[in-house]
């Protein structure tokens, strides 16, 4: 490889955008390719399919064997919400390699006492999300998980607007009809607001928070990992 | 914490800017158990030292040998381990998977 090809690989990952580096296995030859040019590529269609499943391999393009490096950026979880749940699940977040950020403005609950080794930022979603927390993108998931629509609801709009592969959101579905219909005023499309997990977590019959934690973030891997989403009953 | 694959590409990054010789194994075709996913990567410089993974531990030092011979050479490789091949389970796959890997130098 091309040490400069390194280098724009390595700049466009800081950039937290998706590239694809083809490797033509007979003579070693190898292209960049990015993910805003993957549309206009001759072979936009295999390159979508890998970007879409976040995976490399090897597959065959006229004749030659052709190997596909699939970078996607590390994958962000936004929190909203310093509760309970949240406490129980920055453990296990480190675990899963995913980088986690806690927000609440209510400083009681964002104290570092309670998120030790966390970064915690103690203000209102929408104040924090762009300036003291990067802007969310389709590599983040966002978990709002206060009960508090002014604060859940700034988060749930900016995440839906920002295209995250996961939202989620606390609160039963009678609490989620209304933040529906909220939605729907402030001009979000039933696609959009589909696209919300609610009630939050897998259903394994979750009761304390570090279960509902897990529920929340096997969710999370699931739609990381694109497992079709099981049809709500 | 050097964890990710993306990691070790910054890594190699950063050895070729420190004017160190390298070269990039990856994971590229796996059967079976192979403990380390396709995409997977190893760097390694000219005197031997590697970060990150091709296969869990089992073949990286045979690995390392022919990576330090294509930064001498230039030319890229590709290797295969697996159960099938004597060569490779003296090697040691002994999971019963079988790996192939691609070896470049960085230009």
């Amino acid at each position: 490889m091309r040490t400069e090809t390194l280098e724009i690989l390595n700049a466009e990952r800081a950039a937290r955008r998706a590239t694809i580096l083809v490797t033509d296995l007979a003579d070693g030859t190898q292209r960049l390719v990015r993910e805003a040019e993957i549309g206009a590529d001759p072979l936009a269609e295999v390159l979508g399919k890998h970007l879409a499943s976040g995976k490399s391999g090897l597959v065959e393009i006229g004749g030659r064997q052709t190997f596909l490096t699939v970078q996607v950026p590390p994958v962000r979880l936004v929190v909203v919400g310093a509760v309970h749940i949240s406490q129980a699940m920055a453990p296990m977040v480190a675990g899963l390699d995913l980088a986690l950020t806690v927000i609440d403005p209510r400083t009681a609950f964002a104290s570092p006492e309670r998120f030790p080794g966390v970064e915690l930022v103690a203000e209102w979603p929408d104040a924090a999300l762009g300036s003291r927390v990067p802007p969310l993108d389709r590599y983040c998931a966002l978990a709002a998980l206060t009960h508090d629509p002014k604060i859940d609801d700034p988060a749930l709009k900016a995440a839906l607007a920002a295209e995250c592969f996961y939202v989620g959101a606390l609160g039963s579905r009678k609490t989620h009809a209304a933040r529906t219909a909220r939605l729907a005023e402030a001009g979000f499309s039933p696609e959009q607001i589909n696209r919300i997990r609610a009630p939050i977590g897998l259903a394994i019959g979750a009761v304390s928070p570090a279960e509902i934690a897990l529920a929340v973030l096997a969710e999370i891997v699931a739609a990381l990992r694109r497992v079709p989403r099981p049809e709500v009953a | 914490m050097l964890s990710t694959d993306t990691d070790i590409l910054a890594a190699a990054s950063s050895w070729r800017r420190d004017g160190r010789a390298v070269a990039l194994a990856t994971v590229i075709e796996t059967w079976g158990s192979a403990p380390r996913p396709v995409g997977s990567h190893l760097v390694v410089d000219a005197e031997g030292n590697f970060l990150g993974s091709v296969s869990g531990g089992c073949v990286e030092g045979s690995v390392i040998t022919e990576a330090i011979e294509v930064i001498e050479a230039g030319a890229p490789r590709i290797l295969e381990f697996g159960v099938a091949d004597e060569t490779a389970w003296r090697a040691g796959l002994s999971c019963g998977g079988r790996i192939r890997v691609f070896v470049e130098r960085l230009d």
